[in-house]
């Protein structure tokens, strides 16, 4: 959705569209919010996107110095790479390594860490992977193509309350040498979820 | 703080109506204080206009997915977190 405020009669709108258009107008009328606001807020979701995440990724594969701020405080380390996450919401970036592989998920609603990654994706929203992802962390990972053996913990992370939750997966074989430009082109979105991990260049 | 890190603690099943941010299968379950996340405005009182003030202690607490669900399939190990607010929990 973009903020604009004329109509689309050639679109017909959905229910939930022409709800979210009446309560925008109301609070915009009683003064509590205004157009420019509105716009200024879209526009800021509109630039995040799983590219920072990946990026924050790469510079953590390449330089543990910055990986070790990274875990310690996710907000200050992004500003480094001119990613601003700041705002009221807190982040925890949890480490995968060959014995521990993190999952995240939102039981309650669609908790995400929105100013890093963006929008999350619709099967994340989904009744489905919510209610799944808790007690089959597995068998959802499973249907990602993504089989975690059995000698690996899997520590599911529910973002119940004023954390989010970011993995950092572990660098793939096969990426000696390569620019931290080339890594990050490995991490995609859902690795950043811990619904799959980054693939080695031979197989992405 | 009334918890610190390694306490066995359980999730109290408060039959508190509306806006909570504890989930309810985690409710009467016992699990472990993995770390203090701090102390934030209550979300329970900013979901209906106020201001959430004095702020509530947050714990990241553990619990073991094989005591959770009986018919759990992953490894022995598996854990899920949650982060639930301190007058949630009780000591075990």
């Amino acid at each position: 959705m973009t903020g604009h405020d004329h109509p689309h009669p050639e679109l017909p709108a959905s229910p939930y569209a022409v709800r979210i258009r009446a309560i925008e107008q109301l609070l915009i009328e009683r003064g509590v919010l205004t157009r420019a606001e509105v716009r200024a807020q879209i526009s800021y979701m509109e630039a995040r996107s799983p590219e920072n995440g990946a990026r924050l990724v790469a510079r953590a594969w390449v330089d543990e110095g910055f990986k070790a701020r990274l875990l310690e405080d996710t907000k200050k380390a992004a500003l480094e790479l001119g990613i601003d996450a700041t705002g009221p919401v807190e982040f925890l970036v949890v480490e995968n390594t060959p014995q521990v592989h993190n999952l995240i998920v939102c039981t309650l609603c669609s908790c995400y860490p929105r100013a890093i990654l963006g929008r999350p994706p619709d099967w994340y929203k989904s009744l489905d992977y919510r209610s799944r992802a808790v007690r089959e962390p597995r068998a959802v990972m499973r249907e990602f193509g993504f089989e975690v053996p059995e000698d690996i913990e899997v520590r599911v992370h529910d973002s119940t309350a004023d954390l989010r939750y970011m993995v950092l997966p572990m660098r793939p074989e096969g990426t000696k040498g390569m620019s931290e430009t080339g890594l990050a082109g490995l991490v995609r979105r859902d690795d950043l979820i811990g619904a799959t991990i980054p693939l080695s260049p031979a197989k992405a | 703080m009334r918890f610190s890190p390694g306490e066995s603690v359980v999730v109290l099943d408060l039959k508190r109506p509306g806006h909570v941010r504890t989930p309810s299968y985690l409710r009467g379950r016992s699990g472990r204080v993995d770390r203090i996340l701090g102390e934030f405005r209550d979300p329970e009182d900013l979901a209906y206009g106020g201001d959430g003030l004095p702020e509530k202690p947050l714990y990241r607490v553990a619990f073991e997915q094989r005591e959770l669900w009986p018919d759990y399939g992953g490894a022995s190990g598996d854990l899920l977190y949650a982060d639930i607010y301190e007058d949630w929990l009780e000591r075990t």
